[in-house]
């Protein structure tokens, strides 16, 4: 047993196959948060009164508001005014095409192994690649102008559609939702914005690739998709950060609006940098991510959350139109030292609503993996039903799992079911492997595939393979 | 090609082997039987690389000092274990766990990997031995599965593996006739020049479909009587009343004599 044990932690304390820092000259804003920062970020991007005057609001009320403390995460205080909430690699790039994104970022993004170029471009799938704060690039643009579809930066948005920006911005998550969320829409700094016509089927998958570069800053990204009446959106996004010694912030906000029987899926890979095995630096990763989805609508949330040294991030859906569904898979990974509160919350308003949950926690070294999920029938909701299932998966006998399912039923019609497990990768499942020749390590990345194999399967093709890698590259360490 | 000395495994100070000697040759078949608690299943886990045992003695197969080895090490030397309980590995496709194995001896080997088209190949030859359907490589590996199925599923992945040696532990039991008549030809077409077999097992029933060149009796931590097929046979009639009582020396004459 000790045997096994010993070399379950040593597999889990692998180091970050990400942590390289590329030498971008960059334009980064003094660090501090007052009025004049908001203004300044609104200057420089050239905004309309009206989101100058939104971001004033936000800035406002977030100084009166307090961190919440209310998750099962243990954080270092973060000291806001010694932020910088402005980087920018500074040859602010206007492209027409890939050729003339700067070769560094071009390299960068060839070292994480995403397909900016078009050559190398995965088939059919668009990407909008943001480092720091600002959005490079974003492939595919003329394609998806075919169809109908807008996919471009949020500063794009802004200039090109402020009247769609301005119908949707915060409608899903008001600038005082939480302390996190209304910092982000005092200071936010670029994102994603998608936009798919009434009965537009998109025709590839959306990507958004977010990378913080730049030391000592903030990174928070807005991202808003609108999919009108009878339309089909599935977009993914992934991250990662260098490593560095302090710990970075990001806080980002995600908007989903899913009209009449519309279908957006919004799957997540996210590997920012965890820190050390002491705990020594890391991603704070505070996001507020929801979706509103209309009569007969579906948003589908798939997560697979393997960075950063603290997760709080609790993808949502309100289930406002009769009829509409939300999902929610999630496979989240703490090794070392980092901690990972999450879940999501599903709110039901509209009749014959539907929402299931699937959450996989995994917990290596002394990680602690916390599931915190509400589920909530409102009056109005004539039989809804939820169905949820959270499953916990232990690897060595330092780390932690807990469970805090939330339900409040108001109308006696609803169907609610919740189902737990909690179990540890048995030496029965290792030494059956290894008999039949695979090595400890081989064997312990297959097992743990395993017990995530259902949220994968919600994975688009390519990013299944690539979260399973990611899993196994998370886990994989000295054995072997 | 495998020879025992003096084996011991005990745990936590319990010593479950006492000095079991054996030698099989390419090619054999060998039978141990024995009541339970008599260290049958030790015997088989401890030639695999189980944890948890304190090992004494030698065991080398084909020149591989097995005891120093670790389990994986002892797959890509040729031993093959049949488990009496397989263990259920969900979300991981039978499929895929058969190739990952397959290829991971190939590559402790230095041989190249097999392909997947080679490997459907493989598999799909190996599945008609112990008459299993298609849906059955799709499926994860051994959850939900019958008791039956669990068992043709460690025979298929001896067939697919091709071991030097293969340990079957208590295959027969939990199975019913005609499933047993199905296994036991599967491990029957698998039996050649180049591969030994001990089939470990509580009944003389599974001797009847595989026909061992050898049967050993296991008491107590050591083989107590070594004979042929008719060894078997006795036990059938007379059970192990014969061994436990500390009456090891039995007369193999005798024995003969009382089976015909």
């Amino acid at each position: 047993m000790s045997e096994t044990l010993r070399s379950i932690e040593e597999m889990s304390e692998a180091s970050y196959e990400y942590g390289f820092s590329s030498d971008l000259d960059t334009d980064i804003a003094p660090p501090g948060l007052n009025e004049d920062t908001v203004r300044l970020i609104s200057s420089k991007k050239n905004e309309p009164e009206w989101l100058l005057e939104w971001r004033l609001k936000a800035y406002e009320a977030w100084k009166t508001m307090e961190e919440p403390d209310w998750a099962k995460l243990d954080i270092d205080p973060i000291d806001y005014q010694a932020l910088s909430y402005w980087a920018a690699p500074k040859k602010k790039p206007v492209l027409e095409s890939m050729d003339e994104v700067d070769p560094e970022i071009r390299e960068m993004f060839d070292k994480l192994g995403i397909p900016l170029h078009e050559q190398k471009m995965m088939s059919n799938v668009a990407i909008d690649a943001i480092v720091d704060s600002v959005s490079v690039t974003t492939t595919f643009k003329a394609t998806l102008a075919e169809a109908g579809v807008i996919f471009c930066s949020f500063s794009e948005a802004v200039q090109d559609h402020p009247e769609l920006v301005r119908e949707h911005l915060g409608s899903v998550v008001p600038v005082r939702d939480n302390y996190f969320a209304a910092l982000n829409s005092a200071v936010f700094s670029d994102g994603s914005f998608c936009y798919i016509p009434a009965g537009v089927r998109c025709p590839m998958e959306l990507s958004t690739y977010f990378r913080i570069n730049s030391q000592n800053t903030g990174q928070f990204e807005r991202t808003l998709i609108v999919a009108e009446d009878d339309s089909h959106v599935s977009y993914l996004e992934g991250c990662t950060a260098p490593q560095r010694d302090e710990n970075q912030l990001h806080a980002a906000v995600v908007e989903l609006v899913a009209k009449d029987r519309s279908e957006i899926k919004y799957s997540t890979v996210q590997n920012w940098y965890p820190g050390d095995a002491n705990g020594v630096g890391g991603i704070y990763n505070f996001v507020t991510k929801r979706g509103r989805a209309h009569t007969d609508a579906k948003i589908s949330w798939t997560q697979v959350e393997t960075g950063s040294a603290i997760t709080w991030k609790y993808p949502s859906v309100i289930l406002q139109g009769d009829r509409s569904v939300g999902e929610f898979y999630s496979v989240a990974l703490s090794t070392k030292r980092q901690q990972a509160d999450t879940g999501t919350k599903m709110i039901h308003i509209g009749a014959d609503t539907t929402s299931s949950i699937i959450s996989k926690g995994i917990s290596a070294g002394k990680g602690q993996n916390t599931y915190r999920g509400l589920v909530k029938v409102m009056r109005s909701a004539e039989n809804a039903r939820n169905y949820t299932q959270c499953d916990s998966l232990l690897l060595g006998s330092d780390c932690g799992a807990h469970t805090i399912p939330y339900i409040e039923v108001k109308n006696a019609s609803a169907q609610i079911e919740h189902e737990a497990s909690t179990s540890t990768v048995g030496e029965d499942q290792l030494y059956y492997c290894r008999q039949r020749g695979m090595t400890e390590e081989d064997a312990m990345s297959m097992i743990v595939n395993g017990f995530c194999r259902e949220v994968f399967n919600e994975l688009p093709m390519e990013f299944a393979v690539e979260a399973q890698r990611l899993l196994s590259v998370s886990l994989e360490g000295s054995v072997g | 090609m495998l020879h025992v000395e003096n084996l011991t495994a005990s745990i936590g100070g319990t010593p479950i082997l006492k000095g079991l000697d054996l030698s099989v040759g390419s090619g054999e078949v060998h039978a141990i039987m024995g009541p339970n608690g008599s260290g049958k299943s030790t015997f088989a886990h401890a030639l695999a690389g189980r944890e948890g045992y304190e090992i004494g003695g030698t065991a080398v197969l084909d020149g591989h000092d097995l005891l120093a080895m670790e389990p994986e090490a002892r797959a890509a030397a040729g031993l093959f274990l049949g488990f009496q309980y397989p263990v259920e590995i969900p979300g991981v496709n039978n499929m895929y766990f058969l190739r990952t194995a397959l290829n991971s001896v190939r590559k402790a080997r230095g041989e190249d990997e097999v392909s997947a088209r080679d490997f459907l190949a493989i598999a799909n030859e190996a599945m008609a031995l112990v008459e299993m359907k298609q849906d059955f490589l799709h499926r994860a590996v051994n959850a939900g599965f019958s008791g039956g199925e669990k068992k043709r599923n460690e025979i298929l992945q001896m067939a697919v593996m091709q071991p030097r040696l293969a340990v079957l532990d208590e295959t027969d039991s939990g199975l019913d006739i005609d499933a047993l008549r199905v296994i036991a030809s599967g491990v029957n077409s698998l039996r050649g020049p180049d591969r030994s077999m001990i089939v470990i097992t509580h009944y003389q029933r599974l001797l009847d479909y595989i026909e061992p060149d050898f049967v050993h009796v296991l008491v107590n931590g050591k083989i107590v009587k070594s004979g042929d097929r008719t060894l078997a046979l006795h036990l059938e009639v007379n059970g192990y009343a014969d061994f436990v009582d500390g009456k090891n020396e039995v007369d193999g004459h005798s024995l003969s004599g009382a089976t015909t």
